[in-house]
């Protein structure tokens, strides 16, 4: 009964868009420069290693999946961050993907996206390199 | 204080009157829960969008009082 979520690269919006409407949180700058500075970013609570979180561990297993690399910013370890993220992509939780700068989605939308090829493809289209470990 | 599935339906239905919602208490905790809504006013907007739409219509509750909603969006068929 759903229409296809759509060929749109779905869910992609510019983060400089969204510059009039942000309010001045002190976190604006420092979000926008991790985003800038690195390809893809998970916004996560605790680290790959250890997340703190089942929806951050779910984006972890897909991010490990298509090999991607990413950096991770730890949201309980800073407070300031953790606040101004929401704000910063007008998103209420936590974790969130960036690419390119372009917030892509949270937890539901990246495992929706992962397991209909979308996120592969939204990857791809921006150059990013995936590489899927071997199945034995 | 964790949410009442039916005021989590009645705040989307509050913002997108013609929503249908779908909403399963994972764990039976009142806590977990999992929502499906299909409205005729995502047609045309992505899926962070739809979801926002969601989430404003939650009130910010959402990460709040509400702490896990797995949610799914969609249009109905007849519309796109």
């Amino acid at each position: 009964m759903l229409d296809r979520p759509g060929k749109d690269v779905a869910g992609l919006r510019r983060a400089e868009e969204k510059d009039s409407e942000m309010s001045d949180h002190p976190a604006n700058e420092r979000i926008q420069q991790e985003i800038d500075d690195q390809d893809v970013v998970l916004f996560m609570k605790g680290t790959p290693v250890f997340p703190q979180c089942g929806f951050s561990a779910a984006v972890i297993q897909v991010l490990t999946l298509l090999g991607v690399q990413f950096k991770s910013v730890d949201v309980l370890s800073d407070p300031q961050i953790r606040d101004g993220i929401k704000a910063f992509s007008d998103w209420p939780t936590i974790p969130q993907l960036y690419v390119k700068g372009e917030f892509v989605g949270g937890c539901d939308i990246i495992r929706e996206m992962f397991e209909n090829g979308e996120l592969k493809q939204v990857f791809a289209d921006k150059g990013i390199q995936t590489q899927e470990p071997a199945t034995a | 204080m964790p949410m009442q599935a039916g005021d989590i339906e009645r705040l989307i239905k509050e913002a997108m009157p013609d929503a249908q919602v779908n909403i399963e208490d994972l764990r039976g905790d009142g806590d977990h829960y999992a929502a499906m809504v299909v409205s005729k006013e995502f047609a045309g907007k992505n899926r962070v969008q739809q979801h926002q739409m969601v989430y404003k219509a939650l009130q910010g509750n959402m990460g709040d009082a509400l702490h896990a909603l797995a949610l799914q969006t969609g249009v109905p068929e007849d519309v796109d």
